[in-house]
C-alpha cells in the first residue's frame, strides 16, 4: 500500500504544468475566491440568506484535484461545496442565482447555497448532514463498477465528518468491494469551532487509509500542484485498479466556519489566521508563477480582470433572476413525469 | 393464477423485475449466501450472482446511503432491511438524503430506491424487533409508503414500487410471510401505488385496516354478519400517497368509520385517516371516527402483555358495535 506522506512534491521536482495550464490553476482559483468575496457581500446585503459557508483559503485542493478529472467523472461535496462546484465547471450564473434563492439557480432556488447540484457536469451535491455523502459517494462508485465503466468519483469532506459512523462505514465498504472513490479530507483544522486535535483520537487523518488497507497520503493542501500531483496518481490508480484512495489535504478556512462565525477568533488565535494567511494557495502560486516565468504580471492582471468580470456578470444575473413562482413548492417533490 | 405464500410472492416480484431491468440489483444483510433472514431472496444468488445480490456487513447507514448514491446515477437498488427496526439506524440516509435530494437538486438527481423489509408486530420479539415503523416514514414528503396486505398486493405492489422513480418505503411483515393466496403469475402484473382496495363490502360502517389489522378486521366482519352489521373494509395498501378518495367513497355509503393500526395510535395512522374523514365527510357520519390502536407502551416480551399490546379482534368488534349504536340505529 502506497503511503507516502508528500508535501509539495510536485514543486520540488520542477513545475510540471506549462504556461496554458498554469493560467487555468490560477484563474479557477481566483473565480472561486472572487465568487465567495461577492457571496459575502450579498450575504451582508440581504441578497443571500441562511447559512453561507465560504471556501476562501481552500481553493487549492478543489482545483488541483478537478484539473485532473475527465468531464465524466463524478464529484460530490458537503455544504462548503461552491468551489468544488465551480471547479467541476457549473455556470458561476446559475450557482449565483442559487445563493440568491432565484428560479434560474441550478437548483431553481431550492436547494440554496448548502445544495448546489449539476447534473450537466456529474457534480452530486451539495449535502449538508456531516457524514451523510459519503456512503452516497460509495454507491456512485458500486454503480460504476457495476457498469464496467472507468469513472471516479471524487468526495470531498471535512476533518468533521472523520468521526463520525459514515467515514468508517464508507472506507471500509469502498475497501471491501474495491470501488473507485477518491474520499478527499479537506482537513482545514476546525470542524465549526472544534479542532481536530479536540475530535479525533488519530489526528492524522490520512493514517485511517493503512486501517482500512485504502492507498493513503498527505499532501500540502495549499499547494496547487502538489495537490494536482497526489490526486492525479490517485486517479490513475483507481482507474485501473478499481481500489479506493484517501487523500488528506492540509489546509485552512480564512473566514469563519459560516457567515455567522464571521471572525472565527473564539476557537483559534487571530495570530494563527495571519500565520496561516501567509500560505494562501493564490499568492503562493501567482509568486510561483511569476518566479518561473511562466506569466506575466500583465497575463496575471488580465486573468484576475476576467475573473472579475465574470462574477460581476453572475451577480447581475441573480439579481435579475425572478423568484421562484409559488406552484414550485410543490414540484420536484416526486420525479416529475 | 396460483397459490403461493407471501413470501414466494415478494420473491417472484424481485426475481422477474431482475430479469426485466438489468439496473435493478438487491443489496443487504444477509440476502445473498444466507438466501435472506427470513428467504425472501431465496434463489436469487444462484440465479443473478454476487454482483446483482450483494451481501453487506452490518452498516445500515452505509449500504443504505450505497443504494442511494447508485440509484442518483440510474441504477434501481432494492436496499433490504433485516426488519425494519434497523432502518432507524439509515434514518438519515432515507429522509435527509433518499427523501430530498430531487427536491434540493431541483428536479435534477431523482431516486429510483426501494427499501424493503419486514416490520410491525412479530411473536414475542420485544420492545427493538417488533414495532410498527411506518410513522416513521409516511410523514416525509419525497417517500412513498407501501404496507402490502396479501401476498397478490405483495407482488403487485413490489413490482410497481421497483419500477417507481421514488424512494418507496415497502414494509412486510414476519407475520405474514407464511400467508398464502393466489397470486397471478403474469410478469406485468402491477398494483399502482397509491391505490385502496375494498376488501369486503359492506354497508353499516367502514373499517379502514392494513397489513395483520386486515386479517383481524376480517374476522371481527364475520362475526358481526352474524349479528346483522354488514362490515365494508378498506385496505389503503399504499399509505403515502393515501388514497382517500376510496375511503371517502365508502364513508359516504356507510356513514360510520372504525380505523385499526397495529402501532401505538398517539399520532398514528388511525389520527390522519380521523382527520381526513372528519375534514372530508363530518356531514355524513352518523358517530364518532373510532380508534383502534396499539396500546400506547412499548411491546413488551411476556405473552400476556404482548397480547394486550396490540388490537385483538374483540376489541375491533367492540369498536364496530359502539360506532353502529351511536346513533341509535
Amino acid at each position: 500500500m502506497a503511503k507516502t506522506l508528500t508535501r509539495s512534491e510536485a514543486s520540488s521536482s520542477g513545475f510540471g504544468v506549462d504556461a496554458e495550464a498554469a493560467k487555468r490553476l490560477l484563474s479557477e482559483m481566483l473565480l472561486i475566491r472572487r465568487f465567495e468575496e461577492k457571496a459575502a457581500e450579498a450575504y451582508a446585503l440581504g441578497k443571500i440568506g441562511g447559512f453561507l459557508h465560504l471556501y476562501i483559503g481552500e481553493e487549492a485542493v478543489a482545483v488541483g484535484a478537478t484539473s485532473v478529472l475527465r468531464p465524466d467523472d463524478y464529484a460530490i461535496s458537503a455544504y462548503r461545496e461552491h468551489g468544488h462546484c465551480l471547479a467541476k465547471g457549473s455556470d458561476p450564473k446559475r450557482m449565483m442565482a442559487e445563493l440568491f434563492g432565484r428560479r434560474d439557480g441550478l437548483s431553481k432556488g431550492k436547494g440554496g447555497s448548502m445544495h448546489l447540484f449539476d447534473r450537466t457536469t456529474n457534480f452530486l451535491g451539495g449535502h449538508a448532514i456531516v457524514g451523510a455523502h459519503l456512503p452516497i459517494a460509495v454507491g456512485v462508485g458500486f454503480a460504476i463498477k457495476y457498469r464496467g465503466g472507468d469513472q471516479v468519483i471524487v468526495c470531498y469532506f471535512g476533518d468533521g465528518a472523520v468521526p463520525e459512523g459514515e467515514f468508517h462505514e464508507s472506507m471500509n465498504l469502498a475497501a471491501l468491494w474495491k470501488l473507485p472513490v477518491i474520499f478527499l479530507c479537506e482537513n482545514n483544522r476546525y470542524a465549526m469551532g472544534t479542532s481536530v486535535e479536540r475530535a479525533l483520537a488519530q489526528t492524522e487523518i490520512w493514517k485511517f487509509g493503512q486501517t482500512y488497507g485504502i492507498p493513503a497520503e498527505r499532501v500540502d493542501g495549499m499547494d496547487v500542484l502538489a495537490v494536482r500531483d497526489v490526486v492525479s496518481r490517485a486517479v490513475a490508480r483507481t482507474r485501473q485498479q478499481k481500489v479506493p484512495a484517501l487523500i488528506e489535504a492540509d489546509t485552512y478556512r480564512y473566514r469563519g466556519h459560516s457567515m455567522r462565525d464571521p471572525a472565527g477568533a473564539v476557537y483559534r488565535t487571530k495570530e494563527e489566521v495571519e500565520r496561516e494567511k501567509l500560505r494562501d494557495p493564490i499568492v503562493l502560486f501567482r509568486d510561483k508563477i511569476l518566479t518561473a516565468g511562466l506569466l506575466s504580471e500583465a497575463d496575471i492582471r488580465a486573468a484576475e480582470k476576467d475573473v472579475s468580470d465574470r462574477i460581476d456578470e453572475a451577480v447581475a444575473y441573480a439579481d435579475a433572476s425572478p423568484e421562484p413562482p409559488g406552484e414550485w413548492l410543490f414540484t420536484d417533490i416526486y420525479k416529475e413525469a | 393464477m396460483a397459490v403461493m405464500t407471501y413470501r414466494e410472492a415478494l420473491n417472484m416480484a424481485l426475481r422477474e423485475e431482475m430479469r426485466r431491468d438489468p439496473n435493478v440489483f438487491v443489496i443487504g444483510e444477509e440476502v445473498g449466501l444466507y438466501e435472506g433472514a427470513y428467504k425472501v431472496t431465496q434463489g436469487l444468488l444462484k440465479e443473478f450472482g454476487p454482483q446483482r445480490i450483494v451481501d453487506t456487513p452490518i452498516a445500515e447507514s452505509g449500504f443504505t446511503g450505497v443504494g442511494i448514491g447508485a440509484a442518483m446515477v440510474g441504477l434501481r437498488p432494492v436496499v433490504e432491511m433485516m426488519t425494519f427496526n434497523f432502518a432507524l439506524l439509515a434514518l438519515d440516509q432515507i429522509v435527509n438524503s433518499a427523501a430530498k435530494i430531487n427536491y434540493m437538486s431541483g428536479g435534477q438527481f431523482n431516486v429510483p430506491i426501494v427499501i424493503r423489509g419486514p416490520g410491525g408486530p412479530a411473536a414475542q420479539l420485544a420492545a427493538q424487533h417488533s414495532q410498527s415503523m411506518e410513522t416513521y416514514f409516511y410523514h416525509v414528503p419525497g417517500l412513498k409508503v407501501v404496507r402490502p396486505t396479501t401476498p397478490a398486493d405483495a407482488k403487485g405492489l413490489l413490482k410497481s414500487s421497483i419500477r417507481d422513480d421514488n424512494p418507496v418505503i415497502f414494509i412486510e411483515a414476519e407475520t405474514l410471510y407464511n400467508v398464502k393466496g393466489e397470486v397471478p403469475e403474469d410478469p406485468d402484473f402491477l398494483i399502482p401505488l397509491g391505490q385502496a382496495i375494498v376488501r369486503r363490502e359492506g354497508t353499516d360502517v367502514t373499517v379502514i385496516a392494513y397489513m395483520g389489522m386486515m386479517y383481524r378486521a376480517m374476522e371481527a366482519a364475520e362475526e358481526l354478519e352474524k349479528e346483522g352489521i354488514s362490515v365494508e373494509l378498506v385496505d389503503p395498501r399504499t399509505l403515502r400517497p393515501m388514497d382517500t378518495e376510496t375511503i371517502i367513497k365508502s364513508v359516504r355509503k356507510t356513514h360510520r368509520v372504525v380505523v385499526v393500526e397495529a402501532g401505538a395510535g398517539f399520532a398514528g395512522m388511525g389520527s390522519e385517516i380521523a382527520a381526513s374523514v372528519t375534514e372530508q365527510a363530518f356531514d355524513d357520519l352518523d358517530a364518532p371516527v373510532e380508534r383502534v390502536t396499539g396500546a400506547n407502551a412499548p411491546m413488551p416480551y411476556a405473552r400476556n402483555l404482548e397480547k394486550l399490546k396490540t388490537p385483538s379482534k374483540d376489541r375491533i368488534v367492540a369498536a364496530i358495535r359502539r360506532v353502529c349504536n351511536a346513533n341509535g340505529s
